[in-house]
């Protein structure tokens, strides 16, 4: 603090004092980085041979990817202090709709996969603008709007379906992305990064970015400025709920079938990485980096519990532990920079 | 001179509390004009309707001579009038220039800034010389506004105001949380505007720093204005005598 008495000395400009260190070690996703590696190296450790093999390793690149599709609209959505606990359901009835159709089309090839794809998309769009609007326009809390949309959606799903599921994606979307690989990675995986990365770029270095923080940040301040916060709010569950239908489809190609009665516990998922990885649930502060990060934690301990032949349920105990750990972390460290340590 | 932002008989409603009881209100280019009164006088209500953060049951007001009519706070600054509010307005996550440039974001030029993409290089170091010129305690334009000192955030949302006004400046309680050496600064700051030519309007409960600014002070009363004082020769005692009229006059807080 000492800076601030000098006179005259130039106003900082770059966030690069103090070093790359103390920056980095300002950052929750960091932190909780460290636990990742710490978690790693401890199963690496026990069972270098299997843990740390290629094909493990992949198996858990695979397993996280369709939950970080969703990851990167929860990002957005709870940054602006909201929630999205639909996603689940979102994914389901996208991946019901898109599968009905393929069905219909009765034909395995890309023609089908396209047009399942584009109804998966339109249909997590729909859902997504339902919930923007209601919690932009109606003004509902975004936790009652996306518990309504959560059950409304998947009651859909289950009226169409009459609660079987659809076993009949076509091959080239199972053969090419679910079970595909490019240069030894899954295919399903690459598209998910690509998904993150764009997500990434979207909400750190563009406007739309910069405003879904400010929402978070001091929703009067964002109006007062003249942000359209209704607007924004809207596109950004929109946002949400497509990736959900997008990631609908990478279910679809995954498992070769819908998974109704699979993703009831998705969005808690979900949720709980986006807020390991450091986004807070009161808005204004996180990041996608910090989010893949939180999505990793829970899958590796799942792949390692099993490696080691611990009862993989130790996992569900050992991720809710870490949430509130997470989270406590978060809390002590601003309050202490509420005290003037953070600056 | 005619008053380049005038309203006349604002009257505005809440419930049974007339807030605004057919108040007027002028204030010049070049001048700073102060705005007294007690608690619940209608300052703040008055400088709401004004700026387009509240609408008014009846009244006119006039901006450069035309009867004008702003909708929202966006449409207000889109004429060049900005106001520093009491509770600052700002966004604690974001830095200082994120803060002063929220809403007008410098973009990237070419196919980038179509995108979306901003230049925060040019954002970080305009606002870095809106604060140098200020003078302000500033010191970092990267750090969370949310860690900031009560005047440095202060100073933040003084600074996106001047940046931003080219006609009109409202300052509400500006010196409230304010520290001797701040306070000052930010009373030079006040004139330095009204020297550039802007009309500033400056809500204070503080009597000496209204003498030391104003060059006239309007007083309101109970929704109405009540007084128009030249500051130059008047006292601290006329001012308060003429916020709180006779002494017998204690209907209560409306």
């Amino acid at each position: 603090m000492s800076t601030i008495t000098k006179p005259a000395e130039a106003i900082e400009t770059s966030s690069s004092h103090g070093g790359a260190l103390e920056r980095l070690k300002a950052m929750q996703s960091v932190w909780i980085l460290g636990v990742l590696v710490v978690i790693i190296a401890a199963f690496g450790i026990m069972s270098p041979t299997t843990f740390l093999s290629a094909g493990n390793l992949t198996n858990i690149a695979q397993n996280v990817s369709i939950w970080a599709v969703l990851a990167v609209g929860m990002t957005f959505v709870i940054i602006t202090s909201g929630i999205d606990l639909s996603v689940g359901s979102v994914l389901v009835v996208s991946s019901v709709v898109a599968a009905k159709v393929m069905e219909a089309m009765g034909e395995q090839g890309w023609g089908a996969a396209i047009v399942g794809l584009a109804c998966a998309v339109v249909s997590g769009l729909f859902w997504g603008v339902l919930n923007g609007f209601l919690v932009a326009k109606a003004k509902v809390p975004p936790l009652i709007v996306t518990l309504g949309t959560l059950s409304v959606a998947l009651g859909i799903a289950q009226i169409i379906t009459g609660g079987l599921d659809i076993r009949s994606a076509p091959d080239v979307l199972v053969d090419n992305i679910g079970y595909g690989r490019i240069a030894g990675i899954p295919a399903i995986s690459l598209i998910a990064l690509l998904v993150v990365v764009i997500g990434g770029i979207g909400l750190h270095k563009t406007r739309f970015g910069r405003y879904t923080y400010a929402i978070g940040s001091n929703e009067i301040s964002a109006r007062r400025v003249g942000i359209s916060v209704d607007r924004k709010l809207i596109q950004i569950y929109a946002l949400a709920g497509l990736l959900a239908g997008f990631a609908g489809v990478l279910s679809l190609a995954q498992y070769g079938t819908t998974t109704i009665a699979g993703q009831s516990l998705t969005n808690l998922n979900v949720i709980a990485a986006v807020v390991i990885g450091g986004t807070s649930i009161f808005g204004g502060q996180g990041s996608m980096f910090g989010s893949m990060v939180g999505l990793f934690i829970p899958a590796t301990l799942q792949s390692g519990f099993v490696i080691i032949g611990v009862s993989p349920y130790w996992q569900t105990v050992a991720v809710g532990a870490i949430l509130i750990a997470a989270v406590y972390v978060d809390q002590q460290r601003r309050a202490a920079a509420s005290r003037g340590k953070g600056v | 001179m005619s008053a380049l932002f005038e309203a006349r008989g604002l009257s505005r409603r809440f419930g049974r509390v007339q807030a605004l009881d057919k108040a007027d209100f002028d204030v010049s280019a070049g001048e700073v004009v102060a705005l007294i009164g007690d608690n619940g006088a209608g300052k703040s209500t008055l400088v709401k309707a004004l700026t387009g953060n509240l609408d008014i049951d009846e009244g006119e007001i006039f901006f450069e001579g035309q009867p004008i009519h702003f909708a929202t706070p966006h449409e207000a600054s889109a004429a060049g009038i900005e106001v520093v509010h009491q509770d600052l307005a700002l966004a604690p996550h974001l830095d200082a220039a994120q803060n002063m440039f929220l809403g007008r974001e410098i973009m990237r030029p070419g196919p980038f800034g179509k995108l979306g993409f901003m230049d925060n290089t040019a954002m970080r170091a305009r606002a870095a010389a809106a604060f140098t010129e200020l003078g302000s305690a500033v010191r970092s334009v990267v750090v969370p506004v949310g860690a900031m000192s009560g005047g440095q955030k202060q100073s933040v949302a003084i600074a996106r105001a001047v940046s931003w006004a080219n006609k009109v400046l409202f300052l509400d309680e500006p010196t409230a949380a304010l520290g001797v050496v701040q306070t000052h600064n930010v009373l030079e700051t006040i004139k330095k505007v009204r020297d550039s030519g802007l009309a500033v309007v400056l809500i204070s409960h503080s009597m000496p720093h209204v003498l030391e600014v104003a060059d006239r002070v309007q007083v309101l009363r109970l929704g109405r204005r009540v007084a128009t004082i030249e500051a130059a020769g008047a006292s601290v005692e006329q001012l308060v005598g003429a916020m709180t009229g006779a002494l017998d006059r204690k209907e209560g807080a409306a």
